[in-house]
């Protein structure tokens, strides 16, 4: 392997990181030709210092791009050394790290060199070359390029298990701003494209079991949290329509890291907001898992997030009304919605307390963060919370009784109240 | 108090299971082989591993028992934790005495085979993901590990599956013994230790340049904007890294 393949991989990996991700699961592709590889539930292979899992060979298949947007390392008029890989050195630099057990397989993304249909074509000739020279059944995920034709889009799903089109920012005015060659129309095609192709060959699938796979691992977007002016609501409000109108198995929120003096964009000395999108996660997880409603999280009156305490907690203690819920006798719905209970212990206690009524010491040795849950629960036990609290005052005690990771760093606004 | 021995293996700790029912034994403290230590006023009974016995214990826990609850009941044998049998035998007691036992978590044995099970398919999916492959010149495969818990049962379907077209052999340094793929079969294999662990099988000519690639792409993926170290460790315990190529030099 020559030097010359080493700097490539260095500046070809340093541009594609900050798509955040990282997921190599939901795609049911088997070693069905005693070739390399098969795909669960994914895997991490490992972790970066920063705790982010690597699961893939994360690569942009070239650096050079005909686009400029402000927040990208990658834009045009950004003074860094350019470089393109061959397809026959990802697909080789692929399948070594595949069997020596480094990765999951490959995530492929690009700038737009030439045009779309020149970059997406490149993209499938890689995929392709593993799967059906090298009968790799590892995991692939390629982005779909905004302006490539339907004809190669649907070559993609052919031979990729996710793909991916990034949103970039979440409201249509910043993207504007910030991304002036793009417009969210234009984001939205391929999308809603391979959302249309995606259903109907489930459908067909349903009917022959021969019909080829077409983008099992189905697709996913990111946006940049932080680079524009959005608020919480703005940025989940869009999510809920990308997972409900385009069926996104994934909406990745990405804090904005400074890499750019651009006017337009936070300063160089801006913090990463990891507290913001770790909120962000926490409430894209009680839309998909818990049952909550996006309106019920982040509305009006309400329209971010609190950086302090997660979302569920938040919304429990907007929503005192509700509360106590008895463990041994509400139904699951309502158990997901205590404070402090995961989907594990959920139902957890929704299968035993078949068997007995649950206690206090019951619910802890069940996974139960009972610093939290305790307000908002009674169980098999006269010693419940009796004072008359005020949601301030839980707020409080639940503050000071835990270590939050953010506290050091959120306090100080504190005395700003 | 009776001190039940069996040899440390599946089938024996059915056959005691077996005994412990058939002979009606009330208070007993299971012993594997490895850990017995003789005592002069002892009541020990050693069992005799019988596989028709063991056959009729593990029909009878199928017909009781869920898939993932046979499932959680052997991963928790693999722990090897000290007196871990214990909590199975009455665990299978619950199992045998009340219809659906394996979900009533108020019990103190259930709670635990679900709880330690879950360590063991932990540490199971773990040595999935950190297994490192070295290419020797026999063109084999091969990577040692140091599981917590004697996984490389669990993994073997993984990686048959996964590496179908490649020789390999996962050698668990602790444990003595490996697992070897030869293209055709997975079989159990014993190793002198100085042979696999000290690295001395010839590697091929490629197979450093590959680790050298690996190492750069890992620190370039890296953000350092958001350096979080804590969690770093939390995913990658530093336990592991002596053999994760990417945490080497």
């Amino acid at each position: 392997m020559s030097e010359r393949v080493r700097e490539k991989l260095k500046i070809l990996s340093d541009a594609a990181k900050y798509d955040v991700s990282c997921s190599s699961s939901g795609s049911n592709r088997k070693n069905h030709n005693k070739g390399l590889g098969d795909t669960g539930n994914g895997i991490c292979h490992s972790y970066t210092e920063d705790g982010r899992c690597v699961s893939l060979l994360k690569i942009l298949l070239t650096n050079f791009c005909i686009y400029d947007c402000a927040y990208c390392v990658t834009r045009k008029s950004n003074d860094i050394r350019r470089t393109a890989f061959t397809v026959k050195e990802v697909v080789d630099l692929t399948l070594n790290f595949y069997r020596r057990n480094y990765i999951e397989g490959l995530f492929l993304s690009s700038g737009i060199f030439k045009d779309p249909d020149y970059t997406m074509e490149r993209l499938v000739r890689v995929a392709k070359q593993l799967r059906v020279e090298h009968k790799f059944n590892g995991y692939i995920h390629l982005k779909s390029i905004p302006g490539a034709s339907d004809e190669l889009m649907y070559q993609a799903g052919l031979y990729a298990d996710r793909l991916s089109v990034n949103i970039e920012i979440p409201t249509e005015s910043g993207l504007k701003l910030l991304a002036p060659d793009k417009d969210r129309t234009g984001i939205i095609k391929p999308m809603n494209y391979l959302k249309d192709e995606i259903i109907q060959n489930r459908e067909e699938k349903n009917i022959f079991k021969g019909t080829p796979l077409f983008a099992p691992a189905g697709q996913s977007t990111q946006m940049i949290i932080g680079a524009s002016a959005e608020s919480d609501k703005d940025i989940m409000l869009t999510s809920d329509e990308l997972y409900k109108k385009f069926r996104l198995k994934r909406v990745y929120y990405s804090g904005y890291v400074p890499i750019s003096g651009d006017k337009r964009l936070p300063g160089l000395d801006t913090a990463v907001p990891t507290e913001r999108e770790n909120r962000l996660y926490q409430t894209d997880w009680l839309m998909r898992f818990y049952g909550f409603n996006v309106h019920e999280l982040l509305n009006t009156t309400f329209p971010n997030l609190d950086q302090e305490i997660d979302p569920k907690l938040s919304w429990a203690l907007r929503n005192r009304h509700i509360f106590p819920v008895d463990i041994n006798k509400a139904d699951l719905y309502m158990i997901l919605r205590v404070p402090g209970i995961g989907l594990q212990s959920a139902n957890r206690i929704v299968a035993a307390r078949r068997f007995q009524s649950l206690n206090w010491e019951n619910l802890k040795a069940l996974g139960v963060a009972l610093n939290r849950a305790r307000y908002f629960i009674t169980c098999s036990s006269a010693d419940f919370e009796r004072r008359n609290l005020s949601g301030t005052q839980i707020k409080q005690l639940i503050l000071s009784a835990s270590q939050s990771r953010y506290k050091s760093s959120v306090s100080p606004q504190l005395s700003l109240f | 108090m009776i001190k039940v021995i069996y040899d440390g293996t599946w089938a024996g700790f059915l056959s005691m299971v077996f005994e412990v029912y058939d002979q009606k034994y009330q208070e007993v403290n299971i012993v594997p082989d490895s850990n017995y230590v003789p005592d002069i006023f002892g009541n020990d009974v050693r069992i005799t591993t019988d596989q028709v016995k063991s056959a009729r214990v593990w029909k009878g826990l199928k017909s009781r028992l869920s898939k993932s609850g046979r499932e959680n009941l052997y991963a928790c044998y693999l722990s090897e934790i000290k007196g871990m049998e214990n909590t199975l035998l009455s665990f299978i007691k619950m199992v045998f005495s009340i219809d659906g036992a394996e979900e009533a978590y108020g019990d103190s044995a259930v709670l635990k085979v679900k709880q330690i099970s879950k360590m063991v398919y932990r540490e199971k999916h773990r040595m999935e993901a950190f297994v490192r492959f070295q290419l020797t010149a026999d063109d084999i495969y091969y990577a040692v590990v140091e599981p917590d818990f004697n996984v490389l049962p669990l993994i073997l379907p993984h990686f048959k599956k996964r590496y179908a077209d490649q020789k390999w052999l996962i050698y668990d340094k602790k444990r003595h013994h490996g697992i070897y793929y030869d293209l055709r079969d997975v079989e159990e294999v014993y190793f002198k230790d100085e042979v696999v662990h000290t690295g001395r099988m010839d590697l091929q000519e490629p197979e450093v340049s590959y680790q050298v690639l690996w190492k750069d792409y890992f620190n370039h993926v890296n953000i350092k904007e958001r350096k979080n170290n804590k969690l770093h460790i939390q995913h990658l315990p530093k336990r592991y890294w002596k053999y994760l190529t990417e945490k080497i030099g």
